[in-house]
């Protein structure tokens, strides 16, 4: 899978926030039809992104054994273009996470200035579902891998943050 | 304790945010599918904005008839709730007026009975037995 709208974590406190940059590129394809001659990002790009970091937020606080889907964005603002060069800094932190899903706060920045809010609702797929799976639970992990995320994980208690022993032992080992 | 006026008002301002709504359209009697606009996802966006409006807490199931009841022949028949099911509906959602619905109960207007009453009622109770 390809789908990667952030690069890297660069903080992952479980179960309450998370940031995680995305660099834009005069290499990525899409700039180059959005728009002929003025590349900016695509707000619904950001949004992914912005998704994807509160998504693996959820997803790790559940030990990703909870199917965690976009469910709805209630809210969303842009302040500003995000071009070639520029660094977004995302941040998502839950405000609520139970059973049913998890609602979480993003904002995106473009160096100091805010540059997008966003409130997403995440669903945690019923029961119904748990004999389907969207992705092999160790392709979470080997996300959060590429992602650095146990570089700069943290734990609820304040310790390093642990790959779930469960999958660091299916997984493949780390390069 | 909060007074009905002010579950009323804090019920009002979640369904403005999560249904994109005006605080005008929000009155009691207004239905929240059929009025509001309500889709199954934002009852999910409903449920967490009443959880911090009030500290509670609102189960899966709670608010929502799941889909095993539609989807369970002793509950629906032929599109239309039966007696089972009716008593089935006051137990479960005991907030819900089901008198008029009782007189024809099809399944389409089941989805359409919750009120921003219900919802009003449905917080008083939990709020009671929470505080």
């Amino acid at each position: 899978m390809r789908w990667y709208w952030i690069d890297r974590f660069i903080a992952f406190e479980s179960g309450r926030y998370a940031k995680a940059i995305k660099n834009i590129s005069l290499a990525e394809d899409y700039l180059h039809d959005h728009f002929p001659g003025f590349p900016i990002m695509p707000n619904t790009l950001i949004m992914e992104g912005l998704a994807q970091t509160g998504g693996l937020l959820v997803c790790e606080h559940g030990r990703f054994r909870e199917k965690v889907v976009l469910a709805k964005v209630p809210k969303v603002v842009f302040y500003g273009e995000a071009r070639p060069g520029d660094t977004l800094t995302y941040t998502a932190s839950i405000d609520t996470i139970h059973e049913g899903g998890a609602m979480v706060t993003a904002t995106s920045h473009n160096g100091p200035a805010l540059q997008a809010e966003m409130e997403i609702v995440f669903a945690h797929l019923n029961a119904e579902h748990h004999d389907k799976t969207l992705f092999e639970p160790t392709d979470y992990l080997k996300m959060m891998r590429m992602l650095r995320a146990y570089e700069v994980g943290r734990a609820a208690d304040g310790s390093p943050l642990a790959e779930p022993a469960e999958l660091a032992a299916v997984a493949a080992p780390k390069p | 304790m909060p007074t009905k006026e002010e579950v009323f008002q804090k019920v009002q301002t979640a369904l403005v945010e999560a249904l994109g709504v005006d605080e005008e359209e929000v009155t009691a009697g207004a239905t929240l599918v059929g009025d509001l606009g309500a889709e199954s996802i934002d009852f999910l966006d409903i449920v967490f904005r009443l959880e911090k409006a009030f500290d509670i807490k609102i189960p899966r199931g709670e608010l929502v008839l799941a889909e095993d009841f539609l989807t369970n022949a002793a509950y629906v028949e032929d599109g239309r709730v039966t007696a089972a099911g009716l008593t089935e509906i006051r137990q479960r959602m005991p907030f819900v007026n089901l008198d008029e619905f009782a007189k024809n109960p099809t399944v389409q207007d089941f989805a359409n009975l919750l009120t921003v009453g219900d919802l009003c009622r449905f917080v008083e109770t939990k709020v009671a037995v929470a505080g």
